[in-house]
């Protein structure tokens, strides 16, 4: 079987800083994977160059076995990947609803209006200020529109990078159901995460990345309980 | 009272005239950033095509019919500075996108300067301003009005309703179509409007055909209503229409249509009324932008410069 993403020995700099060196890993069809590692580990510039934001200075990017790193960020996308950014990146002077509108920019069948309003279900916040600018929202709403838009192009493969960040546990708790909701509807979901804890409980596979490096791979029950990641990810000692 | 009137009506045809090119000098900065200083000259080449349309491509029975040769004018213009546009985004500055901030603009000077010396000696009599037939500005309303003669032309109307029409129809065009809302999220963000889909190419380009077009039909405009066209107005209006674009808020299509009336305006009446009359016009423009660059340094309608990760 081969996985729907795979990526091999990447490596990506900007300038003469090398922010990946040798990352590897690879998501099977209706996984999720989470690259867990701290901070500047390389886990956003990996996805930047899955999304083709970036080009790779080496390394091979194969989505259902054929090699994307060359292509545009919007062909990326229409070929199934959704990408999520750290720090949501919405468009703070739109509308929910077009933020939405946006995240279906490249359809053309008529199911998006019935998408919006799945998004709406999932979200009913959303759903009732979808007229009002995406920037005056709450840090946990603005994170529900990010997932929403990113929903929006019906991707085979979404990214979520840093999906909990600055958000109260109670939200961090709805996102990571959410994800899970997304995965049983047959998404499959590559999660970059600094809390560790929760990505890999919800993981079928999780990637350690340290210093732009893989280090550590297994499934995510096994990671969690791996001394190392307990170690360095999870605050024991 | 009628001077006032006759004065308010000089300053919102200049005040259009100016607006229709601040569009594109908006738009421009709007979505890449680049204030692209030869703008002003694809007005001007609008200008030009739009005479050539008629003197070389009219049949001379259709010439007389100025619903039938406007028209036409106006067409040739639009569509010689819209291919201008979008080779000079293709060649001049698409190369320089990743480029130091300063590179494009010294590019879009020269680009100026080239298309302004082409135009003056390629084109026959360019040399001196070309009369443009006069067979549009017939038509004069003359009325009373308190203490004397008020007089509009029809070039005149035709300015302030297609600047007016123009801008309506474009902001509904940016605000609500799909290929609107990509341009917008391109200028918001553009490395996630690419993570949309939004193909950041097409929208640059879609980008340089409206503000051609537009100058375009500025072009025409200007030379049916002063009925001459001449290589130097291309720098001259382009810096009026750069400042309308600064005071309104570059990048704000309402700032940049404001903007232009309130130049239009303001020079006009200082003209009339002010001490030192036309010849200190100019500078009465440059205060007033100077003023609310101060209080407002983003412009009357831009939003606040943004910081970008
Ligand atoms: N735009 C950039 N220019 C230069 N260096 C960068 C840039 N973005 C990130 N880096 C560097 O690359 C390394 C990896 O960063 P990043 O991919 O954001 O890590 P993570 O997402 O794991 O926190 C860090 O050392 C960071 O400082
Ligand atoms: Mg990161």
């Amino acid at each position: 079987m081969t996985a729907l993403l795979e990526v091999q020995n990447l490596s990506v700099a900007y300038g003469a800083i090398e922010a990946v060196r040798d990352v590897s890993f690879a998501v099977g069809e209706g996984q999720i994977v989470s690259l867990i590692g701290s901070n500047g580990a390389g886990k956003t510039t990996t996805l930047r160059t899955i999304s083709g934001l970036l080009r790779p200075k080496s390394g091979t990017i194969l989505l259902e076995g054929k090699p994307i790193a060359d292509l545009a960020a919007h062909t990326i996308l229409e070929r199934g990947v959704a990408h999520c950014p750290e720090g949501r990146r919405l468009f703070g002077r739109m509308t929910v609803e077009e933020n939405l509108q946006l995240g279906a920019y490249v359809r053309k069948d008529s199911g998006v209006a019935a998408d919006m309003q799945r998004v709406y279900d999932l979200f009913p916040v959303l759903g009732q200020r979808r007229t009002l600018k995406a920037g005056l929202f709450s840090g946990g709403e603005q994170q529900m529109l990010a997932i929403g838009r990113a929903m929006m192009s019906r991707p085979r493969l979404l990214m979520l990078d840093e999906p909990s960040m600055g958000l109260s546990p109670i939200m961090t708790q709805r996102i990571f159901d959410t994800i899970k909701e997304l995965q049983a509807a047959g998404t499959t979901i590559l999660l970059v995460e600094q809390n560790a804890l929760a990505a890999l409980a919800l993981s079928d596979r999780g990637y350690v990345v340290d210093l732009g490096r893989t280090t550590l791979e297994g499934p995510g029950h096994e990671l969690l309980a791996d001394e190392r990641v307990r170690a360095a990810y999870l605050g024991e000692d | 009272m009628a001077t006032l009137l006759q004065q308010l009506i000089n300053g919102l045809v200049l005040g259009g005239l100016i607006a229709l090119i601040a569009l594109g000098y908006t738009m421009v900065y709007g979505i890449i950033q680049l204030i692209n200083f030869a703008h002003g000259e694809v007005f001007m080449v609008g200008g030009f095509a739009s005479l050539a349309t008629y003197r070389y491509f009219l049949p001379p029975s259709w010439r007389s019919d100025w619903w039938l040769a406007l028209p036409l004018m106006a067409i040739g213009g639009a569509v010689v500075a819209v291919v201008l546009a979008v080779v000079m985004e293709r060649f001049a500055y698409r190369p320089l996108r990743n480029a130091p901030r300063l590179a494009p603009l010294i590019t879009a000077l020269g680009v100026s300067v080239i298309l302004k010396e082409v135009v003056r000696l390629g084109y026959p009599g360019a040399t001196a301003p070309v009369p443009f037939p006069r067979a549009f500005v017939d038509h004069q309303f003359r009325f009373e009005f308190f203490d004397g003669t008020v007089n509009i032309g029809s070039t005149a109307i035709l300015m302030i309703v297609v600047s007016i029409v123009g801008a309506i129809i474009l902001q509904t065009y940016i605000t609500r179509s799909r290929m609107g809302r990509a341009m917008r999220a391109t200028a918001q963000d553009p490395d996630t409007a690419r993570l949309m889909g939004v193909n950041p190419n097409r929208t640059i380009v879609l980008t340089f055909t409206i503000g051609g077009a537009l100058a375009g039909i500025a072009g025409v405009l200007y030379g049916i209503h002063i009925t001459n066209v001449d290589t130097e107005v291309g720098f001259l209006y382009g810096i009026f229409a750069f400042t309308a674009a600064v005071l309104g808020g570059v990048g704000s299509i309402k700032g940049a249509v404001i903007g232009g009336f309130a130049i239009g305006l303001i020079k006009t009446l200082s003209g009339q009324y002010f001490p030192g009359g036309t010849q200190y016009d100019l500078v009465w423009i440059f205060v007033l932008l100077i003023v609310v660059l101060v209080f407002r340094p983003q412009g009357l309608f831009g939003e606040p410069e943004r910081v970008r990760a």
